[in-house]
C-alpha cells in the first residue's frame, strides 16, 4: 500500500477522534437549543468555566485570591489541600448545576417571549461575563488538567496498524477515552429523553411551551434541569480539552469549532450533532492534509469547518438532520 | 418647553422632509457639528486623541455599518473584524501602490473593495437565515483573517507579516505615519464619520431603507408586496460593508498605524461592534455612536480608576471589564431590549412635554 494512502487513513482516524470532541460541545448546544430555543454561545466558555472550577477545587486554591490580594494586600493562594479527582469532578457538577439554576432566575426567566435573536445575544454576554468571572476566581494563567486519564501512544493500535500495513498509527489514548465517553453520553442522554419521565418532559417542552405548561409541567423547573445537563456535557468536554492542551482562554474557542457542527447536522438533532462532527472532524484534517498543508500554506484548519458549512448549507438551509423549515407569513 | 414641534410652521416639501424637523433637533445638530468641527481641534492632545477621539470615531462608522445591516435589515452578521481587515488590508495596498493619490481616494476606494467583498459574502443569505446566517458570516470572518495571514502579497511580503502605513498627506498635512499631528488625524476622521452618518440617516429614511425594514420585519411578505429580497439584501450588505471597509481603512491607516492581522481584527472585533449596535439601539444611527462611545468609555474609565486609581493589577481589571461588560449586555436586554437609542427617544417623548405634563 502506498505510504500516503496509509498517512491519510492515520489522518482520517484522527479526525474521527477530533470529530468527536466537536460532536461533544456541540451536544450540549443541542440540548439547550431543543428544549429552551436558546442558542447558548456560552457553551464553551461554560466548558472552560467548569474545567477552570475542577482545577481550582483540584489544587484548593482561593477563589478571587486575585482580587482579595489586591484590596486587602494579603497573600492567600491555596488552602493547602488537595481533592481527590473524583470529589472534585463531583463538586464541580454542584457549582455547574448552582450556575444553571442562577442563570435560569437571573437571566432566562426575564426573556421569556423575547425573539430568538435576543437570547443569543444574551447568552453572548453571558459567554463575556462568564470569561471573566472565571479568570477572575481561579487566575488566568494556563492550568495543567490531570483527573487520571491516560495519555500518550496507544500502544494496542500501534502494535495492531503495524502488523497490517507495516507501519503504526499514532493515536493518542486519551482521544480514545474522549471517543467511548462521548459514545456512552450520547447513550445516556438519548435513553433519558426517550424512557425518563423528566426526559419526556423536556421533550415536551421542547414541542410547545403553553401545551407542556397547560399539562402541568413546570417550565422553571425543565430550564434549570437542561441547563444543568448543558453543563454537565460542558463539564466533560472541558476535561477532555483540558487534558488534551492545558485549561486556558482558547478552550472557549471550541465553542466556535461547534457551530459549524451544528449547522451541518442540524440545530434540532442528537444524531445531527455527532454525524456533523465526525465529518467536521475529518474533513479538517483531510483537507489540511491533502490540499491545505501542500497548496495553500497550512493552518486552513481554522476556516475549513465554516466554509464547508456555508457551502452545504447552501444546498440543505436546515442542515441535514434538522427539521424542514416551514415559513408562513 | 424647547423641544416641540408646535409652533414650527414649514412652508415647503423641502423643509418637510428634511432630516430634523424639529427646530430643537435641528440645532442641537448644527451646534454638536460647530463644536465638533471648531473647538474639539484645539483644544485636544494627544492622548484624548488616541484613547477616546479616535476609536469612538472609528467604531461609530463601523457599528453605523452593521447596524444597517443588523438593525435595519435583519441580518445578523459575525464578519464584521474580517471585513474591516478587508478595508484595512485594501487601503495598504492602494497606499503603497499609489502614493500620490489622496488619502480620501484611497479610502473611500478601500470601501468600494469591502463593500464588493461583503457582496460576495452576503450570496448566501438569499438561502440562509437567521443563526444559521449569523455562524455562516463566521466563515467570512476566519476565512479573510487567514488569507490575509497567508498570502505575502496582501502585507507586501514583509519578514514580520506585519502592514505598517508610510506617511501620507492630505493638502500637505500628514494623516498617517508616525509625524500626525493629533488634530489632523482627529479632523480626517470626523470628516468620514459626518458624511457617513448623512448617508446612512437619509438611506434608512429613504425608499432603500424602507425596503430593508420590510425585509427585517418578514421577508416573506416584503416579497410578496414587491420587495426584491436579492437587491434588499445584498444592498444592505453592500453598504454596510462599505461603512465598515472605511472604518477597517481608518483603524489601521490613522489609529494604529502597524497591523498584526489575527490580533487586531479577529473574532472579538466582531463581537465588540455587535455589542456597540446592541448597546447602542438596533436600527438606530444615533444609537451606533451612544454604543460605540459607551463600549469605548467604559475601558479607559475602568482602566484609569481600577489600574491608577486603586492600583489594581492590570489583569485583574481586564477580568473585571469583561465582567461588566457581560453583565450590561445581559441588563441592557432585559431592561430595554432596544438600547440606549430607546432611551434617549423616551428622553425626547418626556421633553417635549416638559415642564408641564399635564
Amino acid at each position: 500500500m502506498p505510504e500516503q494512502l496509509i498517512w491519510g487513513m492515520e489522518v482520517f482516524l484522527n479526525g474521527l477522534m477530533a470529530g468527536v470532541l466537536y460532536a461533544l460541545v456541540a451536544l450540549g448546544f443541542v440540548l439547550i437549543f431543543k428544549a429552551s430555543g436558546i442558542f447558548n454561545y456560552a457553551q464553551g466558555v461554560m466548558a472552560l468555566f467548569a474545567a477552570l472550577t475542577l482545577v481550582g477545587i483540584m489544587e484548593g486554591q482561593v477563589p478571587f485570591s486575585h482580587l482579595i490580594n489586591a484590596i486587602f494586600g494579603t497573600e492567600v493562594h491555596h488552602f493547602g489541600w488537595h481533592v481527590p479527582a473524583l470529589l472534585a469532578i463531583l463538586l464541580t457538577m454542584v457549582v455547574m448545576v448552582a450556575m444553571a439554576w442562577v442563570v435560569n432566575q437571573l437571566i432566562f426567566r426575564h426573556l421569556v417571549n423575547q425573539e430568538p435573536i435576543i437570547l443569543f445575544m444574551a447568552t453572548i454576554g453571558l459567554a463575556y461575563f462568564l470569561e471573566g468571572f472565571g479568570d477572575m476566581m481561579w487566575g488566568s494563567d494556563i492550568k495543567k488538567l490531570d483527573v487520571g486519564l491516560p495519555q500518550g501512544l496507544n500502544p494496542f493500535i500501534d502494535e495492531v496498524t503495524y502488523n497490517i500495513f507495516g507501519y503504526g498509527f499514532f493515536i493518542d489514548n486519551l482521544d480514545v477515552v474522549a471517543t467511548v465517553v462521548a459514545a456512552l453520553l450520547v447513550i445516556v442522554l438519548v435513553i433519558f429523553a426517550q424512557y425518563s419521565k423528566q426526559g419526556r418532559a423536556m421533550r415536551a417542552v421542547a414541542d410547545d411551551h403553553q401545551a407542556a405548561l397547560s399539562v402541568g409541567i413546570s417550565l422553571n423547573f425543565i430550564w434549570v434541569m437542561v441547563w444543568s445537563l448543558a453543563g454537565f456535557v460542558a463539564l466533560v468536554a472541558g476535561i477532555m480539552w483540558g487534558t488534551k492542551s492545558g485549561v486556558q482562554f482558547s478552550l472557549s474557542l471550541i465553542a466556535l469549532k461547534a457551530l459549524p457542527v451544528l449547522m451541518l447536522g442540524g440545530f434540532t438533532s442528537i444524531p445531527g450533532a455527532i454525524v456533523g462532527g465526525l465529518i467536521i472532524g475529518v474533513g479538517e484534517k483531510v483537507f489540511e492534509f491533502a490540499i491545505g498543508a501542500p497548496y495553500l500554506g497550512g493552518a486552513t484548519e481554522i476556516w475549513f469547518a465554516y466554509v464547508l458549512a456555508l457551502i452545504f448549507l447552501v444546498f440543505r438551509p436546515q442542515g441535514l438532520f434538522g427539521e424542514k423549515i416551514i415559513e408562513r407569513v | 418647553m424647547f423641544y416641540r414641534e408646535a409652533g414650527d410652521f414649514k412652508t415647503s416639501y423641502t423643509e418637510d422632509n428634511q432630516t430634523f424637523p424639529i427646530k430643537f433637533d435641528r440645532y442641537r445638530y448644527y451646534a454638536v457639528l460647530v463644536f465638533a468641527f471648531a473647538v474639539v481641534p484645539f483644544v485636544i492632545n494627544d492622548y484624548w486623541v488616541n484613547a477616546v477621539f479616535l476609536p469612538f470615531l472609528i467604531y461609530a462608522i463601523a457599528a453605523i455599518g452593521l447596524n444597517i445591516l443588523v438593525g435595519y435589515c435583519g441580518q445578523v452578521s459575525l464578519g464584521t473584524g474580517g471585513f474591516m481587515a478587508v478595508g484595512a488590508y485594501a487601503v495598504y495596498k492602494l497606499m503603497t501602490s499609489f502614493p500620490d493619490v489622496s488619502m480620501f481616494i484611497h479610502v473611500i476606494l478601500a470601501g468600494v473593495i469591502t463593500a464588493v467583498v461583503g457582496v460576495l459574502f452576503g450570496l448566501p443569505s438569499l438561502r440562509i437565515k437567521g443563526f444559521y446566517l449569523a455562524v455562516a458570516t463566521l466563515a467570512a470572518q476566519f476565512f479573510l483573517v487567514w488569507l490575509f495571514n497567508r498570502v505575502p502579497w496582501f502585507y507586501n511580503y514583509s519578514a514580520s507579516g506585519q502592514i505598517s502605513a508610510p506617511e501620507r498627506t492630505v493638502l500637505g498635512v500628514p494623516i498617517t505615519g508616525a509625524e500626525t499631528a493629533p488634530w489632523a488625524a482627529y479632523l480626517f476622521c470626523l470628516v468620514f464619520v459626518t458624511v457617513c452618518a448623512i448617508i446612512a440617516r437619509n438611506l434608512t429614511r429613504g425608499m432603500a431603507g424602507r425596503k430593508w425594514m420590510a425585509i427585517r420585519d418578514m421577508d416573506i411578505a416584503a416579497e410578496i408586496i414587491g420587495v426584491n429580497p436579492l437587491k434588499a439584501k445584498l444592498t444592505a450588505f453592500a453598504v454596510s460593508s462599505f461603512f465598515v471597509g472605511i472604518s477597517g481603512a481608518l483603524f489601521f491607516s490613522v489609529y494604529l498605524g502597524a497591523v498584526e492581522v489575527g490580533e487586531v481584527f479577529g473574532i472579538n472585533k466582531s463581537f465588540l461592534v455587535l455589542f456597540m449596535v446592541i448597546i447602542g439601539g438596533l436600527g438606530s444611527i444615533f444609537g451606533s455612536f451612544a454604543g460605540a462611545a459607551f463600549l469605548v468609555l467604559l475601558p479607559v474609565l475602568l482602566k484609569n480608576t481600577l489600574v491608577g486609581g486603586l492600583g489594581w493589577p492590570t489583569d485583574l481589571a481586564a477580568h473585571l471589564e469583561f465582567i461588566i461588560v457581560g453583565a450590561l449586555i445581559i441588563i441592557f436586554l432585559i431592561a430595554e431590549p432596544h438600547g440606549l437609542a430607546q432611551l434617549w427617544r423616551v428622553t425626547k417623548e418626556k421633553l417635549r412635554l416638559w415642564p408641564f405634563p399635564h
